[in-house]
């Protein structure tokens, strides 16, 4: 069965069509990247997988079960999680915080017990805030643990958002632009890191990204979103060799 | 100037240690509430300061439970005086109309925590516009709510109308009013030290991401609105039996702006700013009464100048230690030896 | 016929007062995104203003009205300037606290200085006219027709001259604005003077229409105008005129069909149900969620 199935999803904003007929099918263990250019509708994609936005026309499924209609903080429990574009950390609160904010579907006491700090409380806070400083640990973040995340340097901010996101216990993970703002060196880094993610946590992955380095390197397949629509779809080197793909990217006169 | 520093540095150590002491919390309850009783039995505190005190722990539960609402979740509510209204009109009817007589003291508890679970479901009914709306729209949504409510009860003749309600014995004592304050306090920083609360502080910060983060963040809505609006029912209806009388024209948008103003002035976002500056506010309209209508003038300007060199408030966002939970200091120390393990493995 | 037309009379002159009160709240908010809580008792102001020009200086309306709106506008700069401009990057809410706090030292200063109500003299003869069972007074007419012609003022401003494409630019993008060589601060300052000068003029008119002042009166008629605002989309001035016109003939409605005590119940009520119904209210357009 595939993990995630999206067929013929349509999305449009007051008449303007953002995501057109989008279809995928991801297979568990899989890791593909979606470019196009600025304004493609590639996070689009992201906010109607997520819920944040609800699709016009289209299902979207993952392991079978349908996610239109429902809220984000479902989909996320049901096991999606994403980054962000920029980054969207809780500034003000602690590392630690904002990775133990990402166990929140986890954790098993009710309102009441949290009010008057009894019974399952003690015990499940522990067992929370361990996991969280173990993830912060494999992240190598766990020196800054009670550091206010604004506080962090960038490239530690993106790390820390990839580990609240994983604290959510995702099978699927979505990567709005990891390697926005770094340089080729760090680049290397981040897909290897991106792979060792994938064989840690073993998790899907589909990631946005306009670093073609990145995309070619590491994703196992390619969707090509030009104004809403698919252009094109499969291998990396029959992607860069598409004269559509070209076109969208460096405009009609270089490609032909 | 060292020396001080270093004074200081000692004084605070000492102060953390004292504070963190497992015995210091019931200690301390357990000598205020005594102090609370034998002030009320023996009458050894002048009757006008024994009011100003009931005001200073009414103001600490508004104060405190605004906080969670205004400081912690990031909303501007503007309602809270209307929640106030409930309980105090809901606890008053009770004792005066329901409670045989000779039983007063006995039903006195019942009344008022009556009063704050009306308040809560009320809360209820206002987080709900609060899912879809955010900021200034539900700033009028509690604004409104506000009005309806004094308006409602001005128009309903069996509580008094415009002209209020009276005959409350004067039950509000200084022990029941240590023990509802400590007890929202108490209440109040475990909801904040819990999964809830980071919810709660997840809302303030971003709310589309902590939904993503897999927070219902409905459901800590109406959390946060019920505990808030059931702590302002309770202490609206303390209010009204240690005044003895109310009418609507007390619980309109300027009681609100004072809550408010005790808010902000202690800061957002930190309970101890919210005992701090419900104390001062209250303490320093006391002080100044002498001076007349300009002590009006006169706080207004200091909260201006406050908030242009304090935005956040004397505390803002941050905490006293002592009313962090052990728990959390644990936490903070298992991480630290964890840190140090790490550091002694890598050579 | 003529009732309702009497009473659609009266549902203008106080929509009229609302709206341009409401006016002061939304360019404010346009602006800067802040809530200037102090816009009610600048109306207060206003009113009192007149009273003292009128009294002291025995001017005639037109010198009176122009005066009390100088007067305010000026205030309004002054305390822009020392109040709310050191916390222009600060918390959006300390700015809020601080318009709180404005607004409660111009009451109780005013209070305190004049603690009995006082009563505008009449600046305009008033004459009735009555048609049928239907009486029009001068007043009313001259209250009507002076706001629309200040809101037609403003709209011609904010949409047709330099400094209101500056201000209409400044509520789009902060950042942008003075790299286009346009001094943010002298565009805010002129906001806050159009703004609470029209509070000014609705303090002087108000004062024509219902005499008897005190220092208090500013807050309901300020929290109701803010109202207006948001219902008409808060930061749109074309719906702050259409909330402060449907608040008072609401208002003037519940009054007509209902016991009075009613009104303010109803009022908000339908306030409230308009905003569940339309969160973002008549004109304003709801932000799309960026992600």
């Amino acid at each position: 069965m595939p993990l995630l199935e999206i067929s013929k999803v349509t999305h449009r904003f007051e008449g303007l069509c953002a995501v057109s007929d989008f279809n995928l099918v991801l297979k568990p263990h899989e890791l593909i990247g979606i470019i196009g250019p600025n304004g493609a509708g590639k996070t689009t994609v992201f906010n109607l997988i997520t819920g944040v936005y609800r699709a016009t026309e289209g299902s979207i499924k993952l392991q079978g079960k349908d996610l239109v209609g429902m809220t984000p903080y479902q989909i996320t429990r049901l096991g999606i999680a994403r980054t962000f574009q920029n980054i969207r950390l809780f500034k003000e609160l602690s590392v630690l915080d904002n990775v133990r904010i990402a166990h929140y579907g986890q954790i098993a006491y009710s309102p009441a017990e949290a009010l008057l700090h009894i019974g399952r409380f003690r015990s499940e806070e522990k067992r929370i805030t361990n996991q969280a400083l173990d993830l912060l640990a494999i992240f190598k973040l766990d020196e800054s643990a009670n550091e206010k995340a604004k506080n962090l340097p960038y490239g530690l901010q993106r790390r820390l958002e990839i580990a609240r996101a994983l604290a959510t216990e995702p099978t699927l993970l979505l990567l709005d632009e990891p390697a926005a703002g770094m340089n080729p060196n760090e680049i290397m880094q981040l897909m290897d890191f991106i792979r060792w993610i994938r064989k840690t946590f073993s998790v899907t992955i589909i990631l946005i990204e306009h670093q073609m380095r990145l995309v070619m390197g590491i994703c196992e397949r390619l969707v090509v979103l030009d104004f809403g629509a698919t252009i094109a779809q499969g291998l990396p080197a029959v992607i860069q060799e598409n004269p559509k793909v070209m076109e969208a990217y460096l405009g009609q006169e270089v490609a032909s | 100037m060292s020396s001080i520093k270093t004074i200081y540095h000692n004084l605070l150590a000492k102060w953390h240690t004292l504070t963190g002491h497992k015995l210091f919390w019931p200690v301390f309850m357990a000598a205020g509430l005594a102090f609370c009783i034998a002030v009320d039995t023996f009458d050894f505190v002048d009757l006008y300061l024994q009011l100003i005190l009931i005001y200073v722990g009414i103001n600490i539960i508004l104060t405190v439970s605004l906080n969670l609402i205004n400081g912690y979740m990031g909303e501007f509510s503007v309602g809270h005086a209307g929640f106030m209204a409930v309980g105090a009109y809901v606890a008053s009817l009770l004792t005066v109309h329901v409670c045989p007589a000779g039983a007063q003291n006995l039903f006195f508890p019942l009344a008022i925590l009556t009063g704050g679970i009306v308040a809560a479901l009320v809360g209820f009914l206002v987080a709900i516009p609060s899912f879809k709306t955010r900021g200034d729209y539900l700033a009028i949504v509690t604004l409104a709510f506000c009005m309806i409510v004094k308006s409602v009860l001005e128009n309903i003749d069996a509580v008094g109308g415009p002209r209020g309600l009276l005959g409350m014995e004067k039950l509000t004592t200084l022990p029941w009013v240590f023990f509802w304050t400590a007890l929202s306090v108490w209440v109040i920083r475990n909801l904040v030290y819990s999964n809830f609360g980071r919810g709660v502080l997840s809302i303030r910060e971003d709310e589309i991401a902590s939904d993503l983060m897999s927070v219902n963040t409905r459901q800590v809505k109406i959390i946060a609105f019920i505990v808030s609006s059931f702590f302002a029912g309770i202490a609206g209806g303390l209010f009204a039996h240690a005044l003895q009388f109310i009418n609507p024209r007390m619980f309109d948008i300027l009681k609100s702006t004072d809550i408010l103003i005790m808010v902000y002035l202690g800061g957002i976002g930190s309970i101890s700013g919210s005992i701090i500056g419900a104390v001062i506010y209250t303490i320093l309209l006391e002080v100044l009464r002498p001076i007349g209508i300009w002590r009006m003038v006169l706080m207004p300007l200091m909260l201006v100048l406050l908030m242009i060199y304090r935005p956040r408030g004397i505390m803002g966002m941050k905490e006293a230690r002592m009313f962090t939970p052990l728990r959390d200091l644990v936490t903070e120390k298992l991480w630290r030896q964890k840190k140090k393990e790490a550091t002694d493995a890598t050579p | 016929m003529a009732y309702i037309f009497q009473q659609a009379l009266n549902a203008l002159q106080l929509g009229s007062i609302y709206a341009l009160i409401a006016l002061g709240y939304t360019m404010v908010y346009g602006i800067l995104t802040m809530i200037n809580f102090a816009h009610g008792d600048l109306f207060m102001v206003g009113a009192f203003f007149c009273f003292l020009i009128a009294v002291y200086l025995k001017l005639s309306f037109v010198p009176t009205l122009l005066l009390s709106m100088l007067g305010v506008a000026c205030l309004g700069v002054v305390i822009e300037r020392f109040a709310y401009k050191p916390l222009r990057n600060a918390p959006r809410v300390s700015a809020i606290i601080t318009a709180l706090g404005v607004g409660l030292f111009l009451e109780n200063f005013t209070l305190a200085l004049s603690p009995y109500p006082k009563h505008i003299p009449p600046l305009l003869g008033n004459i009735t006219w009555t048609i049928g069972s239907l009486s029009v007074s001068s007043l009313q007419i001259i209250v009507i027709v002076l706001s629309l012609c200040l809101m037609l003022i403003l709209d011609f401003i904010v949409q047709h001259t330099k400094a209101g494409m500056a201000m209409r630019a400044i509520s789009w993008d902060k950042t942008i604005v003075p790299l286009m060589g346009v001094s943010v601060n002298r565009i805010i300052s002129l906001t806050f003077a159009i703004g609470t000068g029209l509070g000014g003029a609705a303090g002087v008119m108000y004062g024509l229409a219902y005499p008897v002042i005190d220092p208090y009166m500013g807050i309901m008629v300020g929290w109701k105008a803010f109202i207006c605002a948001v219902v008409g989309g808060i930061g749109n001035v074309r719906g702050a005129m259409i909330g402060g016109f449907i608040l008072g003939a609401v208002e003037i409605m519940v009054a007509a069909f209902f016991p009075s005590t009613y009104r303010d119940f109803v009022a908000f009520t339908l306030l409230l149900i308009l905003l569940i119904v339309r969160p973002y209210g008549i004109l304003g357009k709801p932000q799309p969620q960026k992600v």
